[in-house]
C-alpha cells in the first residue's frame, strides 16, 4: 500500500518540554487519519513538522513522498495546510486573497484568477468574493481559508482542528467539504479535540498524548478496547445513587461507576444481555425508580478519558503539560 | 520571471492593497508628520538659534527622518498581525522565497514613506524651508531618505517578529528609538554639547542620515566641529544603513523562517 504521508520517531524538544518523544505514524494515500489528543499532546507540533513548519530535532518524516526537510519545496506544492487560525489576509478581498496564494503556489496570475473563482463558485463565496475578507462571518473565513489550502489541488491535506469555533452548521458545512477532498483521493491528516469529528471523518485514529501515540485503530477498534457496551442507569432520586451502584455490583462482574450529576450509574457489560437482564431484575426487585436504563456502545470521549486518564495515571509528574506547545 | 521576483511583486501588491483599504495609516504616516513640521518649525523656530541660516532650513531633515521613522512600529505592528492571525504560517508552507514577505512589507513601506515626505515637504515649503542645491542633488537626499526608510522597516520587522505581541510592537520602538531621535543632530545644532555626547550625537546613525540630507538640500548643518562625521555624512550614512541591513535583514528573515502563530 503506498502511503501519503510516513513518518518515523519524531522528536520535538522546546526548551525543558518535549513536545515530541518518537512519534512515527502513517497514512495511506487516499485515507483520513485523525489525530486526537490533549491540549499540548503535541498534535500541532507534529502537523507543523509534517508541513514543513518546524524541523524536527530526530526522525524522519516523508509527505507525498518527499522528504519533509530535505525536500521542502516539493512538500509544499503537493500539500494543503488549514492551521489553527483562519489563516487569510482580513484587508484583502476573498477573491485577492485566492490569487495571491494561487500566484505564491507557482500559477500564473490568469491561472490564479480562473482557480480562484472556481474556488470561490465551489465554496459559496462568489457574492463575498469581492469583500475584505475581515467582514466575513468565522464560517465564511474558515471556508475561505480552506479553499487557499486547496488552490493547488494538494493530494495531501493537512487540517489542524480545522473545525475549533464554529456553530454547528457550519461544522456540518466543512465536514462535507472534507468529505468531497477524500472522494476526490486526497489523503487528509485531521488533528481535532472533536472525538465526533475523527468518528465522523476519520478511517484511522491514534490517540497522541504527551508527544506519543498511545493507541490506535479504527473508532470500533478503539471503542473495543476500553470494552464492550455500557449500562447506564439514571435514578429518579440522587439518594439512591449508591443503592442502585450497589444493587447492579451484585450483578455485574464490572464495578459501576456513579455519574457527577448525582443521579447516574454506569456499569460495563461483560455478559451482554445477560447482564442487561440481570441488572433490570435487580434494580426492580430493590424498589429504586429508575427514570433512565439505557444500553450504550462506548463514544470515542470513553476511549479518549480512558486512554488518557491512565496515561496521566501512570506519569503523575509532568501533570502539568503547558496548554499549547511553546514555539 | 524567476520565482523570487513574482512572489516579491505579490507580496507588495498585497501592501500596496493594504495602502488603500486602510485610510487609518495613511494619516498616521502623512498627517502626523505634518503636524510635526508645523509644530517643530513655528515653535522651535523663534527659540533656537543655527548658525548660518535659519531654524526652518535646519529643523526639516530632522522633520524628514522622524517622519519616516514611523515605518518602525508601522511595520513591527503589521508583522505580528500576521504571525498571530496564522498568515505567515501559511505563507510558509507554500513554495514561496523565504524573503518575499518581509521584503513585501518593506518594499510596500516604502511608497507610504515617499507619500508622506510629499506631505512634509509641502509644509516645509510653507513655513520657509528651501533646498539650495541641483535637482539630482536634492532627488538624492529624498533617495537616501527612502532608503533609511526600507532600513528601518526590516528593524520594525525584526521588532515584530522577536516580540511576537502588538501591544510590544507598537511601544518598543518608541522607547527604543526615542533617545536615539533626541541625542542626535535632527532637532538640535550640536555645537553647544559637551564634547563627549557631542561625539556620540554625531556618530549617532540618525545624525549621519539628517546631516546627508542637510548637505544634500544646502540646508544649514548642525555642527562645524570638522570631525569625521559632520565632514562625511553622506558617506556614513549609506555605511551605516547597509551595516544595519546586512544585520538586520538576514536575522528578521530566519525569524520568519522559524515564526509560529499561537
Amino acid at each position: 500500500m503506498e502511503l501519503a504521508i510516513h513518518a518515523e520517531g519524531l522528536r520535538k524538544r522546546y526548551g525543558d518540554f518535549e513536545a515530541l518523544r518518537g512519534l512515527s505514524l502513517s497514512v495511506p494515500a487516499g485515507q483520513v487519519l485523525g489525530v486526537l489528543g490533549p491540549n499540548g499532546a503535541g498534535k500541532t507540533t507534529t502537523v507543523r513538522i509534517l508541513s514543513t513548519l518546524l524541523t524536527p530535532d530526530a526522525g524522519f518524516a516523508r509527505v507525498a513522498g518527499f522528504d519533509v526537510v530535505k525536500q521542502r519545496k516539493d512538500v509544499q506544492r503537493a500539500i494543503g495546510l488549514t492551521g489553527q487560525y483562519a489563516a487569510v489576509d482580513e484587508q484583502l478581498s476573498g477573491r485577492e486573497n485566492l490569487v495571491m496564494i494561487g500566484m505564491l503556489q507557482r500559477f500564473s496570475r490568469k491561472q490564479a484568477k480562473l482557480r480562484a473563482d472556481e474556488l470561490l463558485h465551489q465554496f459559496d463565496l462568489v457574492e463575498a468574493g469581492t469583500r475584505p475578507s475581515g467582514k466575513y462571518s468565522g464560517g465564511m473565513r474558515r471556508r475561505l481559508d480552506l479553499a487557499a489550502s486547496l488552490i493547488n489541488q494538494p493530494s495531501v491535506l493537512f487540517l489542524d482542528e480545522p473545525t475549533t469555533g464554529l456553530d454547528p452548521a457550519s461544522r456540518q458545512t466543512l465536514w462535507a467539504i472534507i468529505r468531497k477532498q477524500v472522494a476526490a483521493g486526497v489523503t487528509c491528516l485531521l488533528t481535532t479535540q472533536y472525538l465526533e469529528e475523527a468518528d465522523q471523518l476519520a478511517d484511522r485514529i491514534v490517540v497522541v498524548d504527551k508527544g506519543q501515540i498511545i493507541a490506535e485503530g479504527t473508532a470500533d477498534q478503539l471503542k473495543d478496547q476500553v470494552g464492550g457496551a455500557r449500562l447506564d442507569v439514571t435514578v429518579g432520586d440522587p439518594a439512591q445513587q449508591t443503592m442502585a451502584a450497589h444493587t447492579l455490583s451484585g450483578v455485574t462482574a464490572a464495578q459501576p461507576t456513579l455519574a457527577e450529576d448525582g443521579r447516574g450509574v454506569s456499569v460495563q457489560l461483560t455478559r451482554g444481555m445477560t447482564d442487561v437482564a440481570e441488572a433490570a431484575v435487580a434494580l426492580q426487585r430493590s424498589g429504586i425508580p429508575v427514570v433512565d436504563f439505557a444500553v450504550r456502545r462506548p463514544s470515542l470521549d470513553d476511549v479518549f478519558l480512558s486512554l488518557t486518564g491512565q496515561n496521566r495515571a501512570s506519569d503523575e509528574q509532568s501533570a502539568a503539560a503547558p496548554e499549547r506547545s511553546p514555539a | 520571471m524567476s520565482t523570487a521576483v513574482v512572489d516579491g511583486v505579490v507580496c507588495v501588491e498585497r501592501h500596496l492593497r493594504h495602502l488603500i483599504r486602510t485610510p487609518g495609516k495613511l494619516v498616521n504616516a502623512v498627517l502626523l508628520p505634518m503636524i510635526f513640521a508645523l509644530l517643530f518649525g513655528l515653535l522651535f523656530g523663534s527659540v533656537i538659534e543655527v548658525p548660518n541660516g535659519g531654524y526652518e532650513e535646519f529643523i526639516m531633515a530632522g522633520i524628514f527622518v522622524q517622519g519616516v521613522m514611523t515605518a518602525v512600529p508601522n511595520s513591527a505592528v503589521g508583522a505580528v498581525e500576521d504571525l498571530r492571525n496564522g498568515l505567515i504560517d501559511r505563507f510558509r508552507s507554500l513554495p514561496m522565497s523565504n524573503s518575499a514577505v518581509l521584503i513585501g512589507r518593506t518594499v510596500g513601506d516604502m511608497v507610504l514613506r515617499a507619500l508622506s515626505c510629499v506631505a512634509m515637504a509641502g509644509v516645509g515649503l510653507a513655513i520657509g524651508w528651501r533646498v539650495h542645491t541641483s535637482f539630482l542633488e536634492v532627488a538624492a537626499g529624498f533617495a537616501l531618505l527612502l532608503f533609511f526608510g526600507f532600513t528601518v522597516a526590516w528593524v520594525g520587522a525584526l521588532i515584530g517578529l522577536s516580540v511576537g505581541n502588538a501591544e510590544t510592537a507598537a511601544s518598543v520602538p518608541s522607547v527604543l528609538l526615542m533617545p536615539v531621535m533626541f541625542l542626535s543632530n535632527a532637532f538640535i545644532p550640536l555645537t553647544g554639547l559637551p564634547d563627549w555626547l557631542r561625539v556620540v550625537a554625531e556618530w549617532n546613525p540618525l545624525s549621519a542620515i539628517v546631516g546627508a540630507c542637510r548637505e544634500l538640500w544646502g540646508n544649514p548643518s548642525a555642527s562645524n566641529s570638522g570631525s569625521f562625521p559632520t565632514e562625511n555624512p553622506v558617506l556614513l550614512s549609506v555605511v551605516w544603513m547597509v551595516a544595519i541591513l546586512a544585520v538586520v535583514a538576514p536575522l528578521a528573515v530566519r525569524k520568519y523562517q522559524t515564526a509560529a502563530a499561537g
